[in-house]
């Protein structure tokens, strides 16, 4: 006989077994190419050996993961073969029974108990959890804002991809570095990076926080670098972890010479600057103004219209372009532009560490400056801003205020994901289900103090109303829908990449001018 | 966090668990020639628009009764009129005469769910929450917590936006009625009422509640003076309603008597497939179907529901306040279910009992997602605002058991229907109880609990 739940705990299986049945729900929703990429996958693992893994090209969508993940699809395909073997047939292209729907949706919603685990491990990080009722707890909204994310939700579950379970890994390591478990947290960032390389981005975070705070052992009462405390033993443990983790997943395909093909497969720089729909980012604000340079000055003959090229961006596919006024970007440009704006965070954490806090929030800076000045990013990239934010954001005033600004800007950004009209009201409803959580339980954690958001930050994202309404239904009715098809999502980005930068400065600001922990870096 | 922000959360995520829901199959899809209650719907749409109001409810040449004849009543057929203008100007192949029989599309789907998402948010869920706010005992997390229930019960859920219905109209305007005498505004609760038994006959179950606690309540200010002012405004009321919904049927008396023959058909026999109630259970013991003349099984279902629904309605009518009345309601309902004539399984609502028609419709999968989302949440909620130990748990394995056995074992070869006919009896058996039940209380009114009225 089940007994009653009166556990403390309970309202988290709660959330978590609710979020489970909305995805569940979401099965028969619409899916992107993304889900005949990974049925690909599935069927090339399983039908071929592994050293035909990363030259298999029957399909366009060829293996452009690291190997980890290709032995995760390897293992996924044998449980696939109970549900419908054809679809491990690698000529079966664009292959999608309902029993591989229902297997493949399945899939990522199992995957992601992975991110149940580690948001759990997550709350436990909190440095205080009181409230005067269960809604108003700090460990309660954290876990909404996680298992509820909006973000997640859409790409995972209708778009179709596995960042809940890898997020979980991400989380679940930031989670073991607030514990002081180190080399757990090592151990598991290296894992996510050999799964996944986009995080990437954040490695550096990583790096420089760890040789910092944990090969140092010791900092001096203010805060400086001990330089008598490094440890060699805790440095050739972590790269000895590191170290182990790739061997292990790339050793047999360096064995085998094909390195230089797995190489480039993860990194194939031959695609834009700019991914099909652009991401809200720096670039996009580039382009932008580069398109109206180029229209002003043909109005104002200050340039030949016969000597700019052809409008070759506006197009949704991927391609390179050449920008007409302002100077062209190339990958390495990005690059610099890229480095050069994580730098001061990073400087920061190294000459006065906030602990794993300020780890975290160098993190998001890292993830975020890799969004705005990256390659080719893809909007869904935002997401690795807006997790791990939602930690510092229950705890602290500024936070959940760039929170809140990030989060609705960035989770809109990614309307155009989801562009049938089926799912039109579900990504309105969910949306709205996500922003009035977030909005209204921040503000009733921080109520203290006076209004979360400022009236002008208020009305930019107000302003997303009027947006969507012009972009959704207002323009498709117009006439211009024909000529400029990509208006909407031109708009849309920019409008967002407001947004977004303005959380980058904030962010930055908050992370230069934080009052210095005065406590003391706690030693193993 | 404030109380409007939490109704908000609930309102969307009963929102987006109806329209996800509604991405899967509908009632007769791909099976031509009859289809299902999905094409039903269609047709009447098409019916209403190209043909004059004096043909809806008669077989003529261009209307085959046969083929989803009208068997609502008016207001249903002004409704899929309306709807039918605005198929036409989306598409006119929605609705063309004849042509667009058995008409299957994407987009077709989409504009159907369409509309009936459009009345839910404009009727059903308003009413819901209302009720809920003004109505329910128990401080607000409790309210929410029953809202957030009623608005993800699976019944209406996939009924209407699985199988493809619009009971959330005829329901949300009952449910006006019902706060409507709550408040104390007996004109329009009652013209609300009115307003949804012309869209769905089926409303008569509720009917007699009605009736007696307004009357009841017209007695008690005294029947000479205030109480009979009372009466009479309401009867004028009522009166005026049913003139208005069925004016263009009253030029010719020919009409009404044909709305009516066409909804209380009492040619199709005592019961139809398998119905939770008392004859489709009796008949598998005894064939009265066949053993009764049509006259006696008629005389008989009526004189049982009479008499199931007698104790309750007197007493409402000698005690005619709320508490009373959502009781009567219950047991009214019940009653006519059980026991009256032609019921069909969908009169009930009730998720689990209607499992073989959701897989006959290929919604098994929004069925289990659905119940067992239900089931878990309003076991949890009910356990934690409560602070009950109620025996329910016990209830959540055995429904789950009952529906995989349902789903993955073969029925015997001899006894094809073992497994409808089991569960029909099943479900008999849970509604006779209930009704004993629920009987029993409104007539001996034990004690009540006083409601904890905390604050927030």
């Amino acid at each position: 006989m089940a007994a009653p739940m009166t556990n403390d705990q309970s309202w988290f299986y709660a959330l978590a077994l609710g979020v489970s049945f909305l995805k569940c729900l979401l099965i028969n929703a619409y899916h992107s190419t993304d889900f005949e990429v990974h049925r690909n996958w599935l069927a090339l693992t399983h039908s071929l050996p592994a050293a035909q893994w990363y030259y298999e090209a029957t399909s366009e969508w060829t293996l452009d993961y690291p190997p980890l993940f290709a032995w995760f699809e390897y293992g996924l395909s044998h449980i696939a073969s109970f549900f419908d073997k054809e679809m491990l047939v690698v000529q079966n292209l664009n292959y999608a029974s309902p029993a591989t729907i229902l297997f493949q949706r399945l899939s990522v919603i199992v995957a992601d108990v992975v991110f149940f685990y580690a948001v759990k491990e997550c709350c436990k990080c909190l440095r205080e959890d009181k409230g005067k009722y269960l809604l108003g707890k700090p460990s309660f909204i954290l876990t909404v804002l996680l298992l509820w994310n909006f973000g997640l939700i859409i790409v995972d579950h209708i778009h179709f991809q596995y960042n809940g379970f890898l997020f979980g890994v991400l989380l679940l390591s930031i989670a073991r570095h607030f514990q002081n478990r180190h080399f757990e947290g090592a151990l598991l960032f290296s894992i996510l990076l050999n799964l996944k390389h986009i995080y990437l981005y954040i490695a550096p975070a990583y790096g420089i926080y760890l040789l910092r705070c944990f090969c140092f052992t010791q900092s001096n009462a203010d805060g400086s670098l001990q330089w008598r405390s490094f440890s060699v033993v805790r440095l050739v443990t972590l790269g000895t972890i590191v170290l182990s983790t790739f061997s292990v997943s790339f050793g047999p395909f360096i064995a085998l010479g094909q390195l230089p093909q797995v190489l480039s497969r993860l990194f194939p720089f031959k695609r834009g600057l700019c991914h099909a729909y652009w991401a809200p980012n720096i670039w996009a604000l580039y382009n932008i103004a580069d398109k109206a340079f180029s229209i002003l000055g043909v109005k104002f003959k200050l340039l030949d219209i016969n000597k700019l090229p052809k409008a070759s961006m506006t197009g949704g596919l991927v391609q390179e372009f050449q920008h007409s006024v302002l100077p062209s970007v190339s990958p390495l440009a990005t690059l610099v532009c890229t480095v050069l704006s994580i730098l001061p965070a990073l400087f920061r954490i190294w000459h006065r560490p906030n602990g794993a806090r300020g780890f975290l929030r160098c993190l998001v800076i890292c993830a975020l400056g890799s969004f705005m000045f990256g390659w080719h990013v893809h909007e869904k990239a935002i997401l690795m801003a807006i997790l791990p934010l939602s930690l510092l954001a229950v705890e602290s005033r500024e936070d959940a205020r760039i929170f809140l600004i990030l989060s609705i800007t960035g989770h809109y950004s990614l309307f155009p994901l989801l562009f049938t009209t089926q799912e039109l009201p579900i990504k309105i409803l969910l949306l709205l289900l996500f922003t009035i959580f977030s909005l209204t339980s921040l503000k009733t954690l921080f109520r203290k103090g006076g209004a979360l958001l400022n009236p002008l930050e208020a009305t930019y994202l107000l302003g997303l109303i009027p947006l969507e309404l012009i972009c959704e239904f207002v323009y498709p009715l117009t006439v211009w829908q024909k000529t400029f098809p990509f208006l909407p999502l031109m708009l849309t980005s920019v409008y967002c990449a407001l947004g977004v930068t303005y959380a980058f400065i904030r962010l930055y600001i908050s992370l230069l001018t934080c009052s210095d922990s005065t406590k003391k870096i706690k030693t193993q | 966090m404030e109380n409007w922000s939490l109704f908000s959360l609930c309102v969307l995520l009963g929102l987006t668990s109806r329209w996800a829901v509604s991405f899967h199959s509908y009632s007769g899809a791909g099976k031509p020639p009859m289809f299902g209650d999905y094409e039903a719907q269609r047709h009447w749409q098409e019916v209403t628009y190209n043909l004059p109001v004096h043909e809806w409810y008669f077989n003529t040449t261009n209307n085959d009764l046969n083929y989803w004849g009208l068997d609502y009543p008016p207001l249903t057929a002004y409704h899929s009129l309306v709807c039918a203008y605005v198929a036409k100007l989306l598409n006119p192949e929605w609705v063309e005469l004849h042509a667009s029989r058995g008409y299957e599309s994407h987009s077709h789907k989409l504009f159907m769910r369409a509309t009936v998402l459009f009345t839910d948010i404009l009727i059903y869920i308003p009413a819901v929450l209302l009720y809920c706010f003004y109505f329910c005992d128990g401080f607000s997390k409790q309210k929410v917590a029953t809202a957030l229930c009623i608005l993800l019960y699976p019944g209406l859920i996939l009924i209407d936006y699985g199988h493809f219905q619009y009971n959330s109209v005829s329901l949300g305007l009952a449910l006006w009625g019902i706060l409507g005498l709550g408040l104390g505004w007996d004109l329009f609760g009652s013209l609300a009422f009115t307003l949804a038994l012309n869209y769905k006959q089926m409303e008569l179950y509720h009917s007699l509640p009605f009736f007696c606690y307004l009357l009841g309540k017209c007695i008690k200010q005294g029947l000479i003076g205030r109480g009979f002012f009372q009466l009479a405004k309401i009867s004028l009321t009522v009166l005026v309603t049913f003139a208005l919904c069925w004016m263009p049927f009253l030029s010719d008396p020919k009409q009404p008597l044909q709305v009516l023959h066409r909804l209380f058909p009492f040619g199709r026999g005592l019961f139809e497939d398998k119905v939770a109630n008392t004859w489709c259970s009796l008949n598998v013991l005894i064939k009265i179907k066949t053993l009764l003349s049509r006259e006696t099984q008629l005389f008989l279902s009526f004189a049982l529901t009479l008499l199931f629904i007698l104790p309750s309605s007197l007493k409402l009518l000698s005690k005619p306040n709320l508490w009373q009345f959502k009781l009567a309601l219950v047991n009214s309902s019940l009653a006519f279910f059980l026991f009256s004539f032609q019921v069909h399984e969908k009169s009930i609502l009730l998720a689990a009992f209607m499992l073989p028609l959701l897989v006959k419709d290929g919604l098994l999968l929004p069925y289990v997602v659905t119940s067992l989302a239900f089931l878990f949440l309003s076991l949890y909620l009910l356990s934690h605002l409560t602070r009950t130990n109620e025996p329910l748990f016990w209830y959540f394995p055995f429904l789950v058991i009952s529906v995989a056995t349902f789903v993955w074992l073969e029925p015997p070869a001899k006894f094809p229907d073992l497994f409808p006919v089991l569960v029909s009896i099943l479900s008999f058996l849970h509604f006779l109880g209930f009704i004993i039940y629920f009987n029993l209380v409104q007539l001996m009114e034990p004690q009540r609990k006083k409601s904890q009225k905390k604050t927030n």
